[in-house]
């Protein structure tokens, strides 16, 4: 799909602030409220954009319990549908989070979330493994997140400008 | 013998500070304040840059450089001026890093400026031009670019105040306050008023890189101009670099010559690991500006439409990243507007005369703060508007 200089760049913002009003983007942009309105509705229509999520710091919250890993899978690709049907059976459990084909030592990259050690261990002996095509994995628990789509959890992002300046 | 009452020299003591001060020094000790009253960008230096510097500083690079500054650098500079504006300066002899443009244009004007020697000053504009002429032991004239031309001054405006007396024009197109930006066409004719009376323009282009609409046109490159031209930039806007005080001055030989031995005298050189920095963001820069660049004109066209909107009259600034709308409406002078504003909705704006009188009836608000920010500040002084 083509997409205009105009479109990509409200794609651009909604992609750092999903939660600006129509009005805002619409001021920022040099455009009626109408028009921005329609852009917004054609970039959510063609799925251009997916979904709108918040980025949580959940480590913040107390007892929170959770645990992510990012699983390295080597995998057999299958004739016709390559690693496709594989990929498949994997994002379809609920608690994998992310699945990316890579180039590299293994194929497939999955992030898996659950609420302990254990839980995850149980994921990937009984289900993940076990998935026909999966020849190996590797798992890598994550021990803290600093930095997560392009934003620094725990940055000092105080203005340390003086108030007024010439 | 009578006693002195000040060892100050007289021209310093009858010189007026800034009154951006004032506003500085009312918000101390207030909390909750958003402020539209900072002149430099809320970006923190690209990490790339940031990080040339580190590297310089383990590599172990802290003696001076050259008087003129790093000749990598000044031929970085170069290549930079005339891949972008056309201009070919020679790094060696024509162009000298300075500690911000402010030292650049103290220089500049001790360089050119004999005692009594008239400047005409483009008003409203950065509170230092006037101040540095007087201190160089010039006169400033004042002419006043108006709101009626969208604040951009008119060749028939300096032709009148021309004198035998006049040695330079001073201009900052994009303007700081007001945003405004002259066309080529309005350049060329002030610069048939400068070869008309053979006249030096003094060009601060700090805001070069900071154009929204169109393309921008450096004095240096106006036709015939390049020998009567005396172009200052710097790093700190467009780099967000203000706090390395980094510029640069590109000027013909014989004018580089005498601003050189006043920088060497008094300066020796730009701050070594500044230079460094300001070498990789030369080199590797350019997408930083430009995501900057693309920021400032969606929070522009942002702030333009709400404080029309909320009946504060604003011209659409064509670069730098200020609006400087009239609150005449309101029936306040600047500095009343801007004390209620502060105290009431806790928003920092400069009154417009801090810029000089020709400021007066406006103030500026600096959009180089987060979206989320001028938001809130645009829902406060609608408020404060509303309820007048």
């Amino acid at each position: 799909m083509k997409l205009t200089a105009t479109e990509i760049e409200i794609t651009e913002i909604l992609e750092k602030d999903a939660r600006l009003t129509n009005d805002e983007l619409a001021k920022m942009m040099n455009l009626s409220v109408d028009q921005t309105g329609q852009i917004v509705k054609k970039l959510e229509d063609e799925n251009v954009i997916v979904r709108y999520v918040s980025l949580v710091d959940w480590t913040k919250i107390d007892g929170h319990q959770g645990v992510t890993a990012m699983i390295d899978v080597k995998v057999t690709p299958k004739r016709d549908v390559g690693f496709n049907d594989v990929a498949e059976r994997i994002y379809r459990h609920k608690e994998v989070k992310s699945v990316y084909l890579m180039s590299g030592t293994y194929d497939l990259s999955v992030q898996v979330e659950g609420q302990s050690v254990n839980e995850v261990a149980h994921f990937v002996t009984q289900k993940l493994s076990t998935i026909d095509g999966v020849i190996s994995t590797t798992t890598h628990f994550v021990l803290k997140k600093f930095k997560h789509d392009g934003t620094v959890y725990d940055s000092d992002d105080r203005d340390k400008r003086i108030v007024v300046s010439p | 013998m009578a006693i002195k009452t000040s060892y100050l020299a007289n021209h310093v003591r009858t010189l007026k500070p800034s009154g951006i001060r004032k506003f500085f020094d009312a918000t101390a000790g207030m909390k909750d304040v958003i402020s539209l009253g900072v002149g430099e960008p809320d970006f923190v230096t690209p990490w790339n840059v940031r990080e040339a510097a580190i590297l310089s500083l383990e590599d172990g690079y802290t003696s001076y450089t050259a008087n003129a500054g790093m000749l990598e650098l000044r031929e970085a500079i170069a290549k930079y001026v005339d891949d972008y504006y056309c201009v070919s300066y020679d790094p060696e002899h024509e162009i000298t890093v300075t500690v911000g443009a402010s030292e650049a244009i103290d220089i500049a004007l001790r360089a050119i400026l004999d005692p009594g020697d008239e400047v005409l000053v483009v008003e409203p504009c950065f509170v230092s031009y006037a101040p540095l002429v007087t201190l160089a032991g010039g006169v400033p004239v004042i002419v006043e670019s108006k709101k009626e031309n969208d604040f951009k001054v008119q060749s028939e405006q300096l032709e009148a105040a021309v004198t035998d007396r006049t040695k330079a024009i001073m201009i900052c197109s994009p303007n700081n306050p007001t945003g405004s930006m002259l066309s080529k066409r309005e350049m060329e004719q002030i610069a048939n008023v400068a070869k008309r009376h053979d006249l030096l323009i003094l060009s601060d282009e700090i805001y070069a890189e900071l154009v929204y609409d169109d393309l921008y046109t450096s004095f240096a490159a106006i036709d015939g101009m390049k020998d009567q031209t005396i172009l200052v930039s710097g790093f700190s806007k467009d780099l967000a670099m203000t706090g390395w005080r980094l510029g640069y001055v590109c000027a013909p030989r014989e004018i580089t010559q005498g601003m050189l031995k006043i920088h060497q005298y008094a300066i020796m050189c730009a701050s070594t690991m500044a230079q460094h920095a300001g070498l990789e963001g030369l080199r590797h820069g350019r997408t930083d500006m430009a995501e900057m660049r693309k920021s400032y004109r969606q929070r522009r066209n942002y702030i333009v439409q709400s404080l029309n909107e909320m009946g504060l009259p604003c011209y659409k600034p064509e670069g730098a990243f200020y609006t400087f709308p009239s609150i005449e409406a309101t029936g306040m002078n600047s500095e009343t507007f801007a004390t209620r504003l502060l105290q009431e909705e806790r928003v920092v704006v400069v009154p417009g005369n801090a810029f000089g009188d020709s400021g007066e009836g406006h103030v500026r608000c600096s959009y180089a703060t987060s979206m989320s920010q001028l938001q809130e500040a645009m829902k406060r002084m609608r408020r404060f508007v509303e309820k007048l």
